[in-house]
Order: structure tokens, then C-alpha cells, then sequence
């Protein structure tokens, strides 16, 4: 890696905020919240746990900027099954709440929190099929 | 080495007696696929770890195993899709054949009322790591699945922990028709419920219900011979104090080594002194405030597993270190 490409102007968000590193860091915490919340652990399969964590590893790379191959259709597609058992806005609000919760128990300056999560923000209309 | 194409290498994939071309640019999982073989895959990312296979001979590259867990890097397993070949390599795929090896048996004699020892003996060392299982075939090709119950120091033997099973054909077969010195096939070992000697001053949780101790007992003395220093907690649970074994054995462990705990429960009624009243993983998570940084493994019953994983899990124990190996049994259409 150049010198060059250390210095923070020139970093993507996913390099500031760690890489996988950071996504491996976030993934026992973001799921673990997720798991606890009534609201939406319906919605998660967690028979076979370290299936969802490949998942939730894969939603926490593509919101941190990192490479990932999801398009748009493919949101919709994994989550229609949920839009038919009752899958809503406030669903979807409860989660950014958890990785908002996430970055910050992770010490994630704030501005870079905003930024994650309004990549996480612009897989709302897919992920609801709206 | 590889061949070479346009001034780019070209790997060789061999699987069983078929090789393959790896073309320059193209991973394990997409020259596979050209080739027509019969690999799963889904995602093609790295994520769902359908396309996982192993390379026994070669460590395959440290981005193919991206996510997998430490004990199955160790064996080699990687992800199809994640893989660009850096040298020849031979790949097993997961419904492979199976080499097996011919051992005679040596011990069988009853534990419990329902349990028998089995102890099967080769004629050169057995490569395995405690706590992983292996196959027994029978010679008419009936086949079933058992843990190992020792650790690889104990020379050229594998022992075994029998539960006999209303209407099981081969756990009914061991108890009742095989004898010393009759011969038995054995297929390699597999599964990724072993300790790995790193971390040594960690806490080990091991929480077992039935014959779920046996592989439990043999990660617990494999983490005792390598020194292992942070407290180590065997749960091991039945309905009834009948249908557990080894309490005398377990005890004497715990005299000699100051870090080894050992809880037996009894979740029905009639519970002696000396034993805890609940199921095994309701007592072992109310004993244990918080298991952040602590490594979990859990043998037995399929549902006590899977609850108990996500219990571990919600507790603190990082997914990475909980380590779950739950005992189907093989529902056969009679």
C-alpha cells in the first residue's frame, strides 16, 4: 500500500472505519441486539447461527462501504418472504437502530456513523418491496 | 507447477482420479463448474459457504477461507468461489468417498445400563484431534456416525461411548452381537468440534447431555495435556442419574487439577447428593455470570445444542467460539 493512499482524504469508508476487522468486531454485537430485540427477532432464523452471521456479516460490509455484490433485486427477493409476515417500516427502523448502537458501542466517530448509515438507508425501499 | 497460457499460470485441480484446468483469473468454484463437476454453491461470495471443500495436501490461500472457522482453516477447508489457485491442488469434495481403515475391537463392556465401550485398535497410529467423530461401517454397509472419546496420545486406539437406541440397527448390533476381535471399518475423522491450544489462560465451557460426553471428555484431557491454565467447567446432564457414567473418573479429575470443574444434573426427579437438579444447560448458564472470551463446546442432544448455542451466544461467547456438535439420529424408512 502507498503512502499515498494512508492519508484520510484519500480513504474509502470502509478503510476508516477498519475493513473486515471492523465488520468481524461488529457483527457479535450488531446480531446479539438484534437477537434480544422482540420486535424483530422473528424475522431471523437462528437455527443455524453461523449462517445468519455470514449475513449479517454481508448487510454490515455492504453498509460500511465495503465490496459486496448486492443489487437491488436481490434485497427484494430475500426479504419478500418477510414483506408476507408483516415485514414493515418500523422493522427496518429498529435495525439501523442496532447498527447505529453497534458503531457507537464501537467508539465510530459520529460523522462516520452517518455515513453507514445512509447506505443501510438506501436498501429500505428494496428490503420492503416498496 | 501449473502450465502456462498468454504468459499466465494455469493450475491443476485434481479431485479423486479426475484433474482439471484451472484457467488464469477463474477460481476453484467457476473452473469446476465448466467442467461440469458436482459442486453446491450459491452465493458465489463467500457468504452462505455452500461451495466449502477441503485441500488436504496444500494450504489453500488465506482469502478463500475467509470466514470460516479457526478449526476448519486448520483442516484445510476453504471456500470454492473465494479460491484462486496459487499452486497445484488436490480438493476433496464434501460427498466423497470415504477411505476406511480396518480396526479390531478390543474392549466392549458396559458403562451404564445403556452405554457401552467400545475401544476399536489399529495396527498403526489413528490421526485424528479429540472431539472429532468418525464412521463405523458394518460389512454389510450399514454406516453410522460416533464421537471419539479419547485424545490421539493414547497409542493406536479409538474409544467409543455406545448409547444403545430403541430400534437402532447398528447401536443394537454393537451392544448385542460384536465381540473382542472382531474387525470393524473405520473412516477417516471429521468435524470441527476439537481445542485448538491457543488462548490456554481461556475459560472453557463443555456442557453434554448422555453420551455427548464422550467427545467432551476428550477435548477436556487434550486442553489438560496442553497445559491448558484458565478454569475449564464440564456440564453433563441425563434424566436420571442411571443414564450418565465416568462420575467417579470426572471426580478424580477434579482432584487433580485445581482449574477442572465438574457438575453432573440430573433434570428428573430423584436427584442423589452430590449431583444438581435442572437440565444440564439451564445449570450451566445460571452458574456462569458471563461468557465473554470464553470458548463453548456443546455435544449431544440436538435441541439442547442449538438453544444452547444461541444461549452461549446471547451470554457473550463469541459465535467463533462456540463450537456445537449436535447427535442426530438416523431416521431409516423401515
Amino acid at each position: 500500500m502507498s503512502e499515498l493512499q494512508e492519508t484520510t482524504s484519500t480513504q474509502t469508508l470502509y478503510e476508516k472505519l477498519g475493513g473486515e476487522a471492523a465488520v468481524n468486531a461488529a457483527v457479535d454485537i450488531f446480531y446479539r441486539k438484534v437477537l434480544a430485540d422482540y420486535r424483530i427477532n422473528r424475522f431471523f432464523d437462528n437455527s443455524d447461527m453461523e449462517k445468519q452471521a455470514a449475513k449479517q456479516k454481508a448487510f454490515l460490509t455492504m453498509a460500511f462501504g465495503g465490496p459486496n455484490n448486492y443489487n437491488g433485486q436481490d434485497m427484494r427477493t430475500v426479504h419478500a418472504r418477510f414483506v408476507k409476515m408483516g415485514l414493515n417500516a418500523s422493522h427496518f427502523d429498529a435495525v439501523m437502530e442496532h447498527l447505529g448502537a453497534t458503531l457507537t458501542e464501537l467508539n465510530v466517530p459520529a460523522e462516520l456513523i452517518g455515513q453507514a448509515a445512509a447506505i443501510a438507508e438506501s436498501t429500505r425501499n428494496d428490503v420492503l418491496g416498496k | 507447477m501449473g502450465s502456462v497460457l498468454n504468459g499466465r499460470i494455469m493450475y491443476k485441480l485434481t479431485i479423486e482420479k479426475n484433474t482439471y484446468s484451472c484457467q488464469p483469473d477463474e477460481t476453484v468454484l467457476d473452473a469446476l463448474l465448466r467442467e461440469n463437476v458436482n459442486i453446491s454453491y450459491a452465493c458465489k461470495k463467500g457468504s452462505c459457504h455452500s461451495c466449502m471443500v477441503r485441500s488436504p495436501d496444500t494450504l489453500p490461500p488465506e482469502v478463500a477461507q475467509a470466514g470460516l472457522k479457526n478449526t476448519l482453516k486448520k483442516h484445510s477447508y476453504f471456500l470454492a468461489c473465494l479460491c484462486h489457485p496459487e499452486q497445484d491442488m488436490t480438493i476433496k469434495l464434501p460427498d466423497q468417498s470415504e477411505f476406511y481403515t480396518e480396526g479390531t475391537v478390543v474392549v466392549n463392556e458396559m458403562l451404564n445400563r445403556n452405554t457401552l465401550l467400545l475401544i476399536i485398535a489399529f495396527k498403526d497410529a489413528f490421526e485424528f484431534n479429540a472431539g472429532q467423530f468418525v464412521n463405523l461401517q458394518r460389512v454389510d454397509g450399514l454406516t453410522r456416525s460416533y464421537s471419539i472419546a479419547n485424545t490421539p496420545q493414547e497409542s493406536n486406539t479409538l474409544e467409543f461411548h455406545i448409547r444403545r437406541l430403541a430400534s437402532g440397527r447398528f447401536s443394537e448390533w454393537l451392544h448385542d452381537e460384536i465381540k473382542a476381535g472382531d474387525t470393524i471399518a473405520v473412516s477417516e475423522p471429521r468435524g470441527h468440534c476439537f481445542y485448538l491450544p491457543e488462548r490456554s489462560e481461556q475459560g472453557i465451557l463443555l456442557v453434554g447431555t448422555g453420551t455427548g460426553l464422550a467427545p467432551l471428555a476428550g477435548i477436556l484431557t487434550d486442553a489438560l495435556a496442553h497445559g491448558h491454565s484458565g478454569p475449564i467447567y464440564l456440564f453433563h446432564g441425563s434424566r436420571e442419574v442411571e443414564d450418565l457414567y465416568r462420575i467417579d473418573e470426572m471426580r478424580q479429575l477434579v482432584e487433580q487439577h485445581q482449574n477442572f470443574h465438574y457438575i453432573p444434573c440430573i433434570s428428573g426427579n430423584h436427584v442423589p447428593e452430590g449431583f444438581t437438579h435442572g437440565r444440564v444447560n439451564e445449570v450451566a448458564l445460571a452458574s456462569l455470570a458471563d461468557l465473554k472470551g470464553w470458548r463453548v463446546f456443546l455435544c449431544g442432544h440436538p435441541e439442547m445444542v442449538n438453544q444452547t448455542k444461541t444461549m452461549a451466544f446471547m451470554k457473550g461467547a463469541s459465535m467463533g467460539d462456540i463450537y456445537a456438535d449436535a447427535f442426530h439420529v438416523t431416521q431409516e424408512k423401515k
